[in-house]
């Protein structure tokens, strides 16, 4: 089984590997995938006000290819905005990364977590928007 | 040559060919190349005392007799022909049965005045008279239909139930222990008065577990029933004696044991009791009409030479070998947490460990230790998707299973290969588990089972 040159690279260098602070209302979570099916991605992006992917990091349990993956989605997003975060398409990390077919199910889940963390950091934008923070403090009592 | 090739650290897959192994088989495939079935010239006379010779080798390591050794072409075959073979000649089923029946009162009551010949040739010529009478059931009743094996046994002995299932022989796995090895109580309770055959793996290839094969064979002898047994891994890394063992038939292979690939053989007591097999490959009657095909001369030899060469180094081997893989699991319990074996410690082959590298995944792994030839019951090492059975036999959850690696020690594999591969793992694994999200978690002190995770 020989991996593209691209692929290999990213996982033995792998890019921005790391933990950003997920309570920080600026910084959005995507933790998908189960261990049971052998990959797990945690994808972290932190925000500007302009809507600008300042930070991302991430850290993968999974084959060489789900890191690789992963890995490539960070360095995609960082210095973007949240809609091309938004519009990335798990066939254009099959190309960049050539995966063979065995190994497309990484990149749907490389989209699936780039997803998962912009919505995680539009929820939280929503709630600081329309929750006034007393009511957020009455919600955390109950 | 110096090669930039990988330390091999995989030796259950396969082996390399011994050099007395090779030296011993190039005449045969040059000067020596006669059809060992020529009986009408030198040629055919000298291949024919290769094979002999090749059958005396293996005979001695296994201490059987040298008429007991049918060469086949693997083990593979080997393990077909035990279940099929064994089935076939032994065994009837209900629906045959039934069917033996219904000719029989045909017959007598002049319904089915044809009733021999629309009977299959394979059950001879049978008395209706007396089956109609008594009824098929009773006629044939130590005639079983009934197969016992482990879920963890090799797809070669697995398959070949499953192909006999649907011609309605019935088959009971019972369950290993977390350990990987059989309980013997529960295997004595799965006899039944229609077990033809026991089928039990000698040494695992993944997990390397040695089974209680002397109680096995005892428990077989007790309730007379056949016992097979694959001994692929075993053979000349452990002492086996098919005698003080009970064995009945057993399964070995040629390149697991520094000979060549291609090259198998099936051991078939002659003796207390006798043992027959109805072949599966027909032609030219070689292999006293057990396995029909021109024998692969070259190949014998070789097999006959590892034999003989492992025969001879066995107890040095063992112990060399235990020693470095006890070294490797040492040294790397020392510098990783969260490590779990895969079966049993002590009863396990010498070179063999199969290892959960929890929260770091099996083909990641492989990938950074690619200077390392191993293997991994990952699922990411195969278009199936799914673990490894044989962990998933063991009760191994599929997250571990999803980190497991098996590492194969071998003959020909030094103590520094040891040392480079130890610390390369250790190197990697510490890599691996800082980019792990599930490692970080764990260490936060978040309990993994508690998360709901999306399955996909």
């Amino acid at each position: 089984m020989a991996y593209d040159e691209k692929l290999i690279d990213h996982y033995e260098n792998p890019r921005n590997v790391g933990t950003l602070d997920k309570a920080d209302e600026t910084v959005g979570t995507g933790l998908v995938g189960a261990p049971a099916c052998g990959d797990v991605m945690r994808l972290q992006i932190k925000v500007n006000d302009e809507g600008v992917i300042e930070d991302a990091k991430f850290k993968t349990f999974g084959c060489g290819s789900a890191i690789a993956s992963s890995s490539l989605v960070t360095e995609w997003v960082k210095g973007r905005t949240i809609d091309y975060a938004k519009s990335i398409k798990n066939e254009e990390i099959v190309e960049e990364l050539s995966l063979p077919p065995v190994k497309v199910h990484c990149s749907v889940l490389a989209e699936d977590a780039i997803k998962a963390a912009v919505t995680d950091w539009e929820t939280k934008q929503t709630k600081q928007t329309e929750a006034p923070a007393v009511e957020n403090q009455e919600a955390a009592q109950e | 040559m110096k090669t930039d090739l990988p330390i091999y650290l995989d030796n259950n897959a396969t082996t390399p060919v011994d050099p007395e192994v090779f030296e011993a088989m190039a005449p045969y495939l040059q000067d020596k190349f006669g059809n060992a079935a020529s009986r009408s010239h030198a040629y055919g006379w000298i291949a024919e005392e290769a094979v002999d010779y090749a059958r005396e080798q293996v005979a001695k390591l296994i201490g059987a007799r040298t008429q007991e050794i049918i060469w086949t072409s693997g083990a593979t075959e080997s393990d077909n022909m035990a279940i099929k073979g064994v089935a076939r000649m032994y065994g009837m089923t209900d629906a045959e049965k039934v069917m033996i029946d219904a000719l029989a009162k045909g017959y007598v009551d002049g319904t089915i005045p044809n009733a021999a010949d629309i009977l299959p040739g394979r059950f001879g010529r049978l008395d209706f008279e007396s089956i109609a009478e008594k009824g098929a059931f009773e006629v044939f009743k130590s005639r079983g239909d009934h197969i016992i094996t482990l879920p963890t046994e090799h797809k070669a002995i697995l398959d070949s139930c499953k192909r006999i299932e649907k011609d309605g022989f019935r088959v009971t796995y019972v369950p290993v222990k977390a350990n990987g090895l059989v309980d013997l109580e529960e295997l004595e309770k799965a006899i039944t008065e229609k077990t033809i055959i026991v089928s039990i793996m000698m040494g695992n290839n993944e997990i390397g577990v040695v089974q209680p094969v002397k109680e096995i064979g005892e428990l077989c002898r007790k309730h007379k029933v056949l016992f097979h047994t694959d001994a692929v891994q075993a053979i000349g890394k452990i002492p086996v004696n098919v005698d003080e063992m009970n064995i009945d038939l057993m399964s070995l292979s040629g390149h697991k044991m520094y000979g060549p690939k291609g090259v198998g053989a099936l051991y078939v007591r002659r003796r207390n009791p006798r043992v027959r097999v109805e072949a599966l490959i027909d032609g030219g009657g070689h292999e006293r009409g057990m396995r029909s095909g021109t024998l692969n001369v070259a190949g014998i030899v070789g097999m006959g030479k590892a034999a003989e060469v492992a025969h001879k180094k066995l107890e040095a081997e063992k112990a060399r070998t235990t020693e470095l893989r006890d070294k490797m699991w040492t040294r790397l319990q020392e510098e990783l947490d969260e490590l779990y074996l895969n079966g049993d410690e002590k009863e396990r082959l010498p070179g063999n460990l199969n290892i959960s590298f929890a929260y770091v995944e099996g083909e990641a792994l492989m990938m950074a230790i690619k200077d390392c030839a191993v293997s991994s019951g990952s699922a990411c090492t195969s278009a199936s998707l799914e673990p490894s059975y044989v962990l998933r036999a063991l009760g191994v959850g599929e997250d571990l299973a999803h980190t497991s690696i098996r590492f194969g020690i071998g003959r020909f594999t030094t103590e520094e290969e040891v040392d480079n591969a130890v610390e390369l793992v250790i190197a990697k694994v510490k890599k691996l588990r800082e980019i792990s999200p599930l490692y970080e978690m764990a260490k936060e002190g978040v309990d993994l089972s508690t998360i709901e995770w999306a399955a996909h």
